[in-house]
């Protein structure tokens, strides 16, 4: 189910990306990169976790995947808030730098 | 357990990496490429810096986003030695398996990956270098 949530959360970044390309103001590329890291290395995890199980991987109890799905939301929120901090830190349109001189200049 | 580990580890040295590409590469010589048949447009190739930023975006994300999993499970801890499994020498044997194991295959999957995405990009620039050759043939 994590694996599940952080690929849909890298497909959905991908699109947002695609759609605004070639520019990046919004730093939308650091979010891919970030969830198709993950996505990739939880696939690895599942792929173990398969050759462990078996088909008994597919059917797991209804308790540990919403466990598994509160874990995946979060691990988006921490991506999303890693990406905003970035984001607020590169400043890449200059709002934060506006901001500040606007109020030294007052 | 800490599979996560391994893919830190190679993000560190891909970042470093990175940034000593950066100071060594010289500026890339500007292409003219045509979009859409008519209207031509300036542009360089991608730095092999900036390809490799992208390795190390995968690698540092997908390593906070795991820890935070280790977290999650109580396999992370807040205090030393900051790895459950290494209160226990059994536990911590199965942990470096697991990291020579799941953590290698991890990191070897993402490098694999970027590989990937760095032929295409390869074959897209050779094919736009094509273009703009083709283009400043035409216009001579």
């Amino acid at each position: 189910m994590t694996l599940l949530v952080s690929v849909f959360a890298a497909v959905i970044c991908t699109v947002i990306w695609y759609k605004k390309a070639p520019k990046s103001e919004m730093m939308v590329g650091v979010l891919c990169w970030m969830y198709w890291g993950a996505s990739l290395m939880w696939l690895i995890d599942a792929v173990f976790e398969y050759a462990e199980l078996g088909a008994e991987y597919f059917t797991p109890a209804p308790a540990d995947m919403l466990n598994d799905l509160f874990l995946g939301l979060s691990v988006v929120a921490l991506g999303l808030v890693i990406w905003l901090v970035i984001l607020l830190i590169k400043d890449p349109r200059g709002v934060i730098k506006e901001a500040i001189f606007k109020k030294k200049g007052k | 357990m800490a599979c996560f580990l391994v893919s830190a580890a190679e993000a560190v040295v891909t970042t470093v990496a990175a940034k000593v590409v950066e100071k060594r590469e010289k500026e890339q010589p500007e292409l003219e490429i045509s979009f859409d048949g008519a209207k031509t447009e300036s542009v360089a190739r991608i730095p092999f810096s900036r390809k490799l930023k992208w390795l190390s975006r995968m690698l540092w994300g997908g390593s906070v986003l795991l820890m935070f999993e280790h977290i999650w499970h109580g396999e992370v801890i807040p205090f030393f030695p900051f790895l459950s499994a290494m209160a226990d020498p059994e536990d911590a044997a199965a942990m470096f398996h697991e990291m020579a194991t799941v953590g290698v295959a991890m990191a070897a999957l993402v490098t694999l990956v970027w590989l990937c995405v760095v032929l295409v990009t390869a074959l897209i620039e050779k094919r736009a270098v094509k273009e703009a050759k083709e283009l400043a043939a035409s216009k001579k």
